[in-house]
């Protein structure tokens, strides 16, 4: 019998495509996020754009928001750290959270150093950017990507840039001879055997979710359609008006993308989404992508 | 070429869409109900239980599911699809399907952390397969119809009640195809059966 293999850590975030998980601040959010058809909820204090308007350091949350919403639902449960801090992750391992986001959500602890993440027995997302990013996170041992996007923003673009650099990235490596992989394997900073993976099977070794600017079906709907296997929303649920609507909407959705009456539909008089900021009104200071390397 | 569908509604349908290539039958994404009466098997995979759940009640699979099984054609649960087609859940009134005579305990084994794999016998099938067991439910009670496949730990985790199996565990993860082979077997009995 063994515990915390690559295939049992990968395999939890296979079991969590098509599907939405969504940000919580208590037992109660948690619950109305299960009842909604959340596959996992990611416990912490304070959602992205909480999290922006606070400004300070921004930790991993306190043990008992994980605790709480651990004893409520009984999908899965995530929780944050911060970028480089294996402290913070193992406190999070010893609590019992089922999944770790290693996330640029928070203020990184280390500037150099991301976390040895094959030194844990549960899984870690980690987010990225770009090819590169994504590959150099599976390699320290992340079990699922997310495209970073702009957290707390409602606003899609970022993570729309970051899935079509990815998958555009995918094809191109795919479509290299293999001495051309020796170079681009320097290029990205990553290890060629890893890279020969990518370049026979076009795709990345792990699930890839949509994550930052979530605000919307369509917006679910639209990062499916551009190549991810589901999608996490932050603030995009419970800063809108209707939180329990915005839920279901989302999770059918993401589930029924090509169906264009479907998201109508469940779009229909969702009342006021989350308010969004546009990207180049944001101090580059405060850009939350740019966290992580 | 027998048709099998993989419910895809959330969760692992691409893994058990290619395991079910390998072992030789067509594999087929079911997002509709209609798509049910083209099919000689259909499995419900690996994902949430409860979100599974919920979208199956929602898009009308719940009768669907209930009257391909009433045809005789088989049906393969792999762990939440196990919970899904269980008469009873452990500390839930509700369950899902209610076709397979069976009590099922959610998350038995624990937290992911305490998620594994090992080398499992099982009934039928000639070595041991790769087992993968995440966040799994475990069979606590079966009724006499049903026949016990494999135990681990001395708790049941493969059964076979007629037309109907599961797995407490991810025979999709691995590239073994032999349980996904014993499915389409049973597809092809049960297709057997209806041309005589």
């Amino acid at each position: 019998m063994e515990t915390g293999t690559s295939r049992v850590k990968r395999g939890m975030a296979e079991m969590q495509k098509g599907g939405v998980i969504m940000d919580v601040m208590n037992a109660e959010q948690a619950k109305v996020a299960e009842a909604a058809g959340a596959t996992a909820v990611m416990a912490l204090e304070r959602v992205p754009s909480d999290i922006r308007a606070a400004g300070g350091v921004a930790r991993m949350a306190d043990p008992t928001v994980l605790e709480e919403v651990m004893k409520v639902v009984s999908i899965p449960v995530m929780a944050k750290a911060r970028i480089g801090h294996f402290v913070e992750a193992k406190v999070l391992e010893a609590l019992g959270a089922d999944y770790i986001d290693e996330s640029e959500v928070l203020t990184p602890a280390d500037e150099v150093f991301h976390i040895d993440k094959r030194d844990f027995t549960v899984p870690f997302v980690c987010g990225a950017k770009d090819l590169g990013e994504a590959l150099r996170r599976i390699q320290e041992g992340a079990s699922m990507m997310r495209t970073k996007g702009e957290p707390g923003t409602g606003n899609i673009v970022e993570a729309v840039r970051h899935m079509r650099l990815i998958m555009g990235q995918l094809r191109k490596v795919q479509g290299m001879s293999k001495d051309e992989l020796y170079h681009e394997a320097k290029n990205l900073g990553v290890n060629y055997d890893l890279l020969l993976g990518v370049h026979e099977t076009g795709k990345l070794p792990v699930v890839n979710f949509a994550a930052g600017g979530v605000a919307t079906p369509s917006d679910a709907a639209l990062m499916m359609h551009l190549g991810a296997d589901g999608v996490f929303v932050g603030s995009g649920i419970f800063k809108s008006d209707n939180p329990e609507k915005f839920a279901r909407a989302i999770v059918e959705a993401t589930t029924h993308y090509q169906d264009y009456k479907l998201i109508a539909e469940v779009s229909k008089n969702l009342g006021t989404p989350m308010k969004g900021i546009e990207i180049s009104k944001l101090d580059p200071s405060q850009r939350m992508q740019d966290r992580g390397w | 070429m027998r048709k099998i569908g993989v419910l895809a509604l959330q969760g692992a349908v691409a893994e058990h869409m290619r395991s079910i290539a390998a072992a030789g039958g067509e594999p087929v994404a079911v997002k509709l109900t209609e798509q049910l009466d083209e099919l000689d098997g259909l499995i419900i995979p690996g994902g949430e239980s409860t979100t599974i759940g919920k979208l199956m009640r929602k898009y009308g699979f719940m009768e669907a599911i209930r009257e391909f099984s009433a045809q005789g054609k088989p049906l393969f649960g792999t762990c939440a699809g196990l919970i899904v087609l269980a008469k009873r859940i452990e500390g839930q009134e509700e369950a899902h399907l209610e076709l397979m005579d069976i009590t099922v305990a959610r998350n038995a084994f624990g937290r992911q952390r305490e998620s594994f794999e090992t080398d499992l016998p099982v009934k039928g099938i000639e070595d041991p397969i790769r087992a993968v067991f995440i966040r799994a439910p475990l069979i606590k009670e079966v009724s006499p119809e049903v026949d016990v496949l494999s135990v681990y730990n001395g708790e049941i985790v493969t059964a076979r009640q007629g037309h109907l199996l599961v797995s407490s565990y991810h025979p999709e993860l691995t590239d073994d195809y032999r349980l996904h082979a014993y499915f389409l077997n049973m597809a092809e009995e049960a297709a057997n059966r209806k041309k005589a």
